[in-house]
């Protein structure tokens, strides 16, 4: 699909670009498998089907994960006290977990078992997890198989803050037309160190992202995709300082989509670099063998810094994420890298530079299935403007051939979306994506003109920069404050403290078991 | 005495859109009209109704109101100093003040956007009209967003701020007036109220509720970095000169 090379692009340069984006990513990968944190360790502990919280409602994971930080040895992963805890009080995995909630029982002060021990021990507890996961992924896409797939499919955002009256929003999107959709999480989440519990109803600008309340919007889209004959995505986000543990979550629920980008936690919530790092290729291992697709988050460059003068970081980081997800062993149909619409409309030519810009994602990363992101910057309370500007973002979406449609709303810079609001923005792009479904095969650029112009002079950039930061280190070039204007220190920023270096015994059969799923994967391919 | 303008003065014209949680239809066009009419709009026209999803529907509506205001009448409370260039400002901080003054912004609370806080003080600024960290004589500190009121004030602190902003893009379920409420609280609870100048800016901010607030001006959709600066800068002076003599 989408070989082409409208652009006239130099595909040296391109390949020049993957080559360094491969050495900074390999750089930043030495650094990963040194270390875990917290968070991967909790989620070794979801994985092993460690759940609920304590009569103060901090979960289970954590409790079991700040009782060895403190008085154990984490360096050498929980598996192992894990493992003693089950084979030295006799109990199975429900009554241990209920008992440490209690009070009544603890991970420390048991014999610790060796390696091989401990993985036979949490090995069943393991399997199922993973055939769970497993089985999700083979019914996403039996249901794809069934009802078909689309393209490009249509997003839209949900953010009442109750599950419940979320999943009214999303059925009626659904049936309104939207093929994807995304419950925005509650604010400030993303610097939580835990993940809240059960089904919630209230929260700030969002819902919580809970099991539980995946599991509701899950169900609750399956039943409507049997009554649409269409099987409608559900997004949450794999992101800030829980990425991994909402990544098992997201595997566990049938998620289809998760926002999940190597650095974005970094730059915008200021998260620990180290702490990312080592988070989301754990968080990205999951992803992928779960058939999870991920969204990078590169839209935001653009929120924040100019959008012509800035095109070339979004390339650039693109390049990146698509590094470190090759590391993580997701394939190019589960990288939804992210882009936006986000120059400014009185620019002369400036659609003509966002032509530039998507067509040349498009060309870049034929496979992947690109999230092309709406106006927001220069959205103001004329509703009628912005109608306007969205309906131009919908049809840079069909000329340039986008995957993941995330729509614009009319009300963007006001509130978040009306019924109403969704309503009109999905018939909008309906009427974009029909009248113009087959634009894209039709389009040719005038060598030399300005689109191709534009298209290789933000390459050029975007290589300069891949060349300059391959030089030093990612780390640094965060330091220096390449992406968004932002600097962020090695040491400094949230959660760096729940990032440990592993013992030379460090021992995490749950990662072991998705590399076993990878390589049968990566055999099928 | 004048009313909204279609196209003959006087004729009141309004539009108006709405979603009912009722089936389109006959039935639902009829609901609509009633509500336009305990609107005040006495004999009015549904002109589209379209199906959303099951049990929902949405109304565009065209009516006259009947009502009038006298524009004389009518009194704006709105920041009264003259705005001035980014150059005249640089030159007003020189002159009266002759020391760099300290702007903290962030968009605060639970508020993710950063558009509207970026807009006043990035660099580039924004539609062409310079931001604060251009101005010579100004060190200004952007928080970005989902910044917390507790953290917001530590970093005033300690930077010794003199003006502090605050930015509230989208909201839900007005949370963004708590929230704004919360930290004029916190300030005076710091007993630091007295000690900045305190201005809020955004979508749905007046300088009316903004005054209602608590604060010292508020900056709604439109208004740039000169605009802010210029009310800080001379309301600065204004409490320096009150001050001094």
């Amino acid at each position: 699909m989408h070989r082409m090379n409208k652009l006239d692009l130099d595909q040296a340069r391109i390949a020049q670009c993957r080559g360094y984006a491969a050495r900074i990513a390999g750089g930043v990968q030495s650094y990963i498998d040194r270390h875990t944190t917290v968070t991967v360790e909790r989620t070794v502990l979801r994985l092993c089907g460690v759940d609920g919280v304590d009569r103060f409602d901090v979960p289970v994971p954590n409790l079991m994960v700040d009782e060895v930080r403190q008085g154990g040895d984490l360096s050498r992963g929980v598996s192992i006290y894990l493992a003693a805890a089950l084979k030295a009080t006799g109990m199975d995995l429900p009554a241990l977990s209920a008992a440490v909630a209690g009070g009544r029982a603890t991970l420390l002060g048991h014999p610790l078992p060796d390696a091989d021990e401990a993985r036979a021990i949490l090995q069943p507890l393991l399997d199922a997890s993973f055939e769970r996961i497993l089985k999700n992924r083979a019914d996403r896409e039996q249901y794809l198989d069934r009802f078909g797939r689309r393209e490009p499919e249509i997003y839209v955002i949900v953010a009442t803050g109750n599950i419940h009256e979320d999943v009214v929003q999303a059925q009626a999107a659904a049936a309104a037309g939207a093929d994807v959709i995304a419950v925005i999480r509650s604010t400030g989440q993303s610097l939580l160190d835990y993940v809240p519990y059960g089904a919630t109803t209230e929260g700030f600008g969002g819902t919580y992202a809970t099991q539980e309340n995946f599991r509701i919007m899950r169900r609750a889209l399956d039943q409507t995709s049997e009554q649409l004959g269409r099987y409608i995505k559900l997004v949450n986000y794999a992101s800030g300082l829980c990425m991994p543990e909402i990544a098992a979550m997201g595997a566990l629920e049938r998620l289809d989509m998760m926002l999940n980008d190597s650095m974005y936690g970094i730059i915008f919530r200021d998260i620990n670099m180290r702490r990312t790092f080592v988070d989301q290729y754990f968080s990205r291992s999951l992803n992928a063998v779960a058939g999870i697709t991920i969204n990078t988050g590169e839209d935001n460059y653009l929120t924040t810094a100019d959008a012509v003068e800035n095109a070339h970081t979004v390339l650039a980081s693109q390049f990146i994420n698509e590094a470190f997800a090759l590391t993580a062993g997701l394939p190019a149909r589960q990288m939804g890298l992210g882009h936006a619409f986000e120059i400014d409309p009185m620019v002369e030519n400036g659609f003509l530079y966002e032509i530039a810009q998507a067509q040349m994602a498009r060309e870049i990363f034929p496979e992947a299935p690109l999230k092309y992101m709406p106006p927001t910057k220069h959205s103001t309370g004329n509703i009628f403007h912005t109608q306007a500007q969205d309906t131009l973002f919908n049809t840079a979406v069909m000329m340039t051939g986008q995957s993941i449609h995330l729509l614009a709303m009319m009300t963007e810079a006001i509130h978040t979306p009306f019924l109403s609001d969704r309503h009109l923005a999905i018939k909008n792009a309906r009427m974009v994506q029909t009248t113009m479904r087959s634009i894209a095969d039709e389009i040719q650029y005038a060598p030399g003109g300005i689109v191709q112009q534009r298209a290789q002079a933000v390459l050029a950039h975007a290589q300069e920069l891949l060349s300059t930061i391959a030089q030093g280190s990612l780390f640094e070039a965060l330091e220096q404050g390449v992406f968004a204007e932002v600097k962020r220190s090695q040491d400094g920023g949230k959660g760096a403290e729940g990032v440990v270096q592993k013992h030379a015994d460090y021992l995490n059969p749950a990662m072991e078991k998705i590399e076993e799923v990878r390589r049968h994967d990566q055999t099928l391919r | 005495m004048i009313r909204p303008y279609g196209d003959t003065m006087g004729d009141g014209k309004v539009q108006l859109s709405f979603s009912l949680p009722v089936a389109a239809g006959a039935h639902g066009i009829e609901c609509a009209r009633e509500i336009a009419r305990q609107m005040g709009l006495p004999d009015p026209a549904v002109v589209d109704c379209e199906p959303m999803g099951e049990g929902f529907s949405h109304y565009v509506v065209y009516g006259m109101v009947p009502y009038g205001v006298e524009p004389d009448a009518i009194r704006v409370r709105d920041v009264d100093t003259p705005v001035m260039s980014m150059e005249e400002i640089e030159q007003l901080i020189a002159d009266k003040l002759g020391r760099d003054i300290v702007f903290v912004g962030a968009s605060t609370g639970s508020d993710a956007h950063t558009v509207g806080i970026d807009a006043i003080m990035n660099m580039k600024g924004f539609a062409g009209h310079y931001g604060l960290e251009r101005y010579k004589h100004v060190r200004a500190y952007n928080m970005g967003s989902q910044v917390p009121n507790e953290a917001f004030i530590k970093k005033a602190r300690e930077v010794n701020a003199d003006v502090l902003l605050v930015s509230q893009t989208v909201t839900q379920k007005d949370v963004h007036l708590h929230n704004l409420v919360e930290l004029v609280e916190l300030l005076e609870a710091e007993k630091m109220r007295d000690q900045v100048i305190l201005v809020c800016g955004g979508a749905r901010i007046t300088h009316e509720l903004a005054k209602e607030l608590g604060y010292d001006a508020g900056f709604g959709p439109k208004k740039y970095a000169e605009d802010v600066a210029s009310f800080a800068v001379q309301e600065l002076i204004r409490r320096k000169e009150q001050a001094g003599g």
